[in-house]
């Protein structure tokens, strides 16, 4: 099957709160998908059950054909699916260049041993981590580049610290990138390069995207298709032209109107 | 006051003398005095009294108190200056508000002086002594002993506040003067064993008098010294010319590094040779110390564990080595020696005990660490509290008495030898060639895995474990490597104290070493190893280990108030240790370094150009 990712049936509550309630969704390789919804609507706990963070109570997660439900996240990572968070988290103290380095973790092998004999295959390795992470990050132009390598991440600005941890994804060589709110906070400008910059992740890098955000343009421009949750079910998905105008998710965002409400 | 910070620096004007906080005059004043009749009736006045700073009239019992006004003064008269905002103008008000708070200082210590001469309170503050009395009143008299503190305290608090007033190059000079003095009185027993081994006697006999302390020619020849040394100085601080430092650029800093490790190699290869006894002895268990620090930096520096029952690794390496050596344990018959490179007998046995005590600390490292590993913060250092605990208990059990011997531990644990050189632990010099060596290695160890996969690894874990997860890091793998890698060094370093002391008793792994250890690390410089080096040197090269005299010898019973007090200075001054890994400092000074970049108007946060 095409399908690099499917879900059937996801489920996942917190006590009372059903933060997903059979949640089906799919996405073919190449493909963008938006993942749209009001504040609440489960959006990243759909993305952290995914990403092994929670482990769902029932249904199936299925990547290139294996079940990954309920696998540490570190796994799911060695597979291919990299993440960003929300609320920008890097690796603060460390330099840009560290960042994407560190990401490499589980596309490398060489353990203390090797570190410590200073042997030919960790040499080289380490090369190579340092030669990769350069090149994602040249990927950005030049955002993350020349002297901004030897920085230390919390000096970047937003924008840059939002740029990082996408190149930080990418370091973990995924087929499947999942972002979280790349935009948020993001003036103009910053947001059409970023919508620039998610559609050359799939043609550039052949990555699949799955994307969670709020700014409809870009939701718009970017987007294959879009799926929107509410209340941990889905309630709509296809174009965004489609999407929009379904009374389903306008009531979603706007609530019911006053002359339905009162039938 | 208020309006001060807001007035234009083109404004030179002195401000008037009664412009003085008095309120805080006030309770500096009193602070000082309780500081003052505290450190008289915790006993360290008389204690301290016995070792002479400079003959015939500063011992370091009045040395204790002197520098309470001096201190007091100065931060009196100091203003917090706003982040951003102008310094206010120095002037006569700071010399008043020194002089006022050193004069209440000594007013609050002669009641208490006359307090304890009046009331006999020796039941309950066991302490205050008549010989205190002797001290206090300079066996003059009550009245002429309180005039003396008060005028004494007076003009030690303005030399506080003029400190305040007068020019970054004079104080320079005087600081530089007064420390330098300091530590050359301090290090009496070490000068004087080097200038042995020198054969150069004749300095030192002038140097210092014969019932300890420098002669006050000497004193005064080394502060004219230390004074033009500090004049001369250049006016950056420490850590300015360490950033200057790391920003050559990298083939300068590495061959000047590779100068230093040098010098720092020939030194420790010479050093120990030239010196006597008690300097060896004082290295060793430097060098001990260091070992243990460097294992403790990669669990709690690097990899952000706070791990409180350190110690329990040091315990078994020591067992390990004291069973498998010593004829009095009855279950390891093959008794072997810690023989490197035999001569006569079995080439390799000395390695077999290495080999082991790696593996078993290895071993204890994982049994310690699997369950453990998965809590986070608090609870992490709790529960290794527990197991360090539980593992001296063990060892003290009389159910395993059979193998350890309980509470009277193993003994007669052989000399090591490397090659027909034997290392005696009765010989301080070759216990420290032997530290050296793995010192060496644990150096290395840290170094390399500083910059590789498994120390990046450490790194993200340390600055987001549920990031540093989603990066594909299997975080309990990576947790566990730190806690085995400080596992083993603290093994070898027990194995050395093993053969350093020739016994092992579980009295000697107590929680207080942990915590001595953990100290070492935070105020040398969490995650960096020369800080490691600096804080072994300073608490226990200085003030003693947790059984092991310092250079200080005297502090001994105070040796524990000290640590404490240090540690709470060090956490509010300079939470990023003395000698701070570029990472840590980073981290703990990073809004400043954002806020001093946003005053300076250099770009320390990068705004968004308009490039693109």
């Amino acid at each position: 099957m095409s399908h690099i990712l499917q879900i059937d049936q996801l489920r996942k509550g917190f006590g009372g709160v059903q933060a997903l309630d059979g949640v089906d969704f799919h996405i073919d390789k190449g493909e963008i998908v938006s993942v749209i919804g009001p504040n609440g609507a489960g959006k990243t706990s759909f993305f952290n059950t995914i990403t092994g963070y929670f482990s769902p109570d029932s249904g199936s997660i299925v990547f290139n054909g294996l079940n990954i439900g309920g696998h540490e996240p570190h796994e799911i990572t060695g597979l291919g699916i990299a993440r960003t968070f929300q609320n920008v988290r890097l690796f603060p103290n460390m330099t840009v260049l560290e960042n994407v380095m560190v990401a490499q973790h589980s596309r490398t092998s060489t353990g203390i041993f090797g570190t410590l004999l200073n042997t030919r295959g960790f040499r080289k390795e380490e090369a190579e981590i340092e030669e990769r992470a350069k090149e994602i990050l040249s990927f950005f132009g030049q955002r993350l580049k020349g002297y901004r390598w030897d920085q230390p991440a919390f000096v970047l600005s937003y924008a840059n610290r939002r740029r990082l941890e996408i190149a930080r994804a990418m370091g973990t060589q995924p087929e499947l990138l999942l972002l979280d709110e790349p935009t948020a906070g993001m003036n103009p400008r910053e947001t059409a390069e970023m919508t620039e910059l998610i559609d050359r992740l799939r043609t550039e890098r052949g990555i699949t995207v799955v994307v969670i955000e709020h700014e409809m343009r870009v939701v718009r421009e970017v987007s294959d298709r879009v799926v929107v949750l509410d209340h941990g079910v889905k309630i709509a998905e296809g174009t965004y032209e489609t999407v929009s105008t379904n009374p389903d998710v306008i009531e979603a965002y706007l609530g019911r109107p006053a002359e339905a409400g009162s039938a | 006051m208020m309006t001060d910070s807001a007035a234009p620096p083109s404004k030179p004007d002195v401000r008037p003398m009664t412009d003085v906080d008095w309120e805080k005059v006030l309770r500096s004043g009193a602070l000082a005095g309780l500081m003052l009749s505290f450190i008289a009736a915790i006993g360290m006045v008389t204690v301290l009294d016995e070792r002479t700073m400079i003959d015939p009239w500063l011992s370091l019992g009045y040395l204790a108190l002197v520098w309470v006004p001096v201190f007091f003064g100065f931060t009196a008269a100091s203003e917090p200056t706003p982040d951003g905002g102008i310094s206010p103008v120095k002037g006569e008000r700071d010399l008043l508000s020194g002089l006022v708070t050193g004069a209440l200082a000594g007013l609050c210590f002669s009641f208490f002086i006359v307090l304890i001469d009046t009331y006999d309170m020796t039941d309950i503050f066991s302490n205050l002594l008549p010989r205190l009395v002797d001290l206090l009143t300079f066996d003059r008299g009550i009245g002429v002993a309180a005039a003396i503190w008060i005028v004494g305290c007076a003009l030690l608090g303005l030399c506080g506040g003029a400190a305040q007033v007068v020019s970054a190059r004079v104080k320079r000079m005087l600081s530089w003067a007064f420390v330098g003095v300091a530590i050359v009185a301090m290090l009496e027993a070490v000068i004087i064993d080097l200038s042995q081994g020198l054969r150069v006697e004749f300095v030192t006999d002038f140097m210092y008098a014969k019932n300890g302390g420098l002669t006050t020619g000497a004193a005064i020849i080394l502060g004219a010294i230390f004074g033009a040394a500090g004049f001369q100085s250049s006016d950056k601080t420490f850590d300015q010319r360490r950033q200057e430092r790391m920003s050559q650029p990298k083939e300068v800093l590495l061959r000047k590094n590779m100068v230093a490790a040098g010098v720092a190699i020939l030194a420790v290869i010479f050093v120990p040779m030239v010196v006597g006894g008690l300097t060896n002895e004082l290295l060793a268990n430097v060098g001990l110390f260091v070992l243990l620090g460097l294992g403790l930096n990669i669990v709690v520096g690097s990899a952000g564990l706070l791990d409180l029952g350190y110690v329990a690794f040091f315990a078994v390496g020591a067992y390990t080595t004291a069973i498998l050596t010593s004829p009095l344990s009855p279950y390891w018959v093959p008794e072997l020696t810690l023989d490197f490179f035999s001569w006569e007998d079995w080439f390799w046995k000395g390695w077999v005990i290495v080999a082991v005590v790696l593996v078993m600390a290895a071993i204890s490292g994982i049994l310690v660490g699997t369950p453990v590993i998965r809590l986070r913060g608090d609870y992490l250092a709790i529960v290794t509290l527990g197991f360090g605990e539980i593992v001296r208990i063990l060892f003290l059990s009389d159910w395993l008495s059979p193998y350890f011997g309980g509470a009277q531990g193993v003994t007669n644990i052989p000399s090591a030898a490397i090659g027909p050189v034997e290392i005696q632990g009765t010989s301080s010099q070759s216990i420290f060639y032997l530290t050296a060596v793995f010192v060496v290695i644990a150096i290395y160890v840290a170094w390399r895995l500083q910059s590789s996969r498994t120390g990046r690894a450490w790194s993200a874990l340390r600055e987001d474990e549920d990031v540093a997860e989603a990066m594909g890091i299997n975080t309990t793998a990576v947790k566990l490597t730190a806690f085995v890698t400080g596992a083993v060094l603290a093994g070898f370093a027990g194995m050395i104290f093993a053969v350093k002391v020739g016994s092992v008793f579980p009295i000697s792994f107590k929680l207080l070493v942990s915590i001595i250890i953990l100290v070492i690390v935070i105020v040398g410089g969490m995650g960096s190893i020369a800080g490691v080096i600096v804080g072994a040197v300073v608490l226990i090269g200085v003030l003693g280990g947790p059984t092991q005299p310092g250079l200080l010898q005297e502090f001994g019973q105070f040796k524990l108030l000290i640590y404490g007090a240090l540690l709470v200075i060090m956490m509010l001054k300079r939470p990023e240790g003395l000698w701070p890994s570029v990472r840590r400092q980073r981290e703990l000074r990073h809004e400043e370094l954002n806020q001093d970049a946003w005053l300076t108007g250099t770009p320390g946060t990068d705004e968004e150009e308009d490039d693109a």
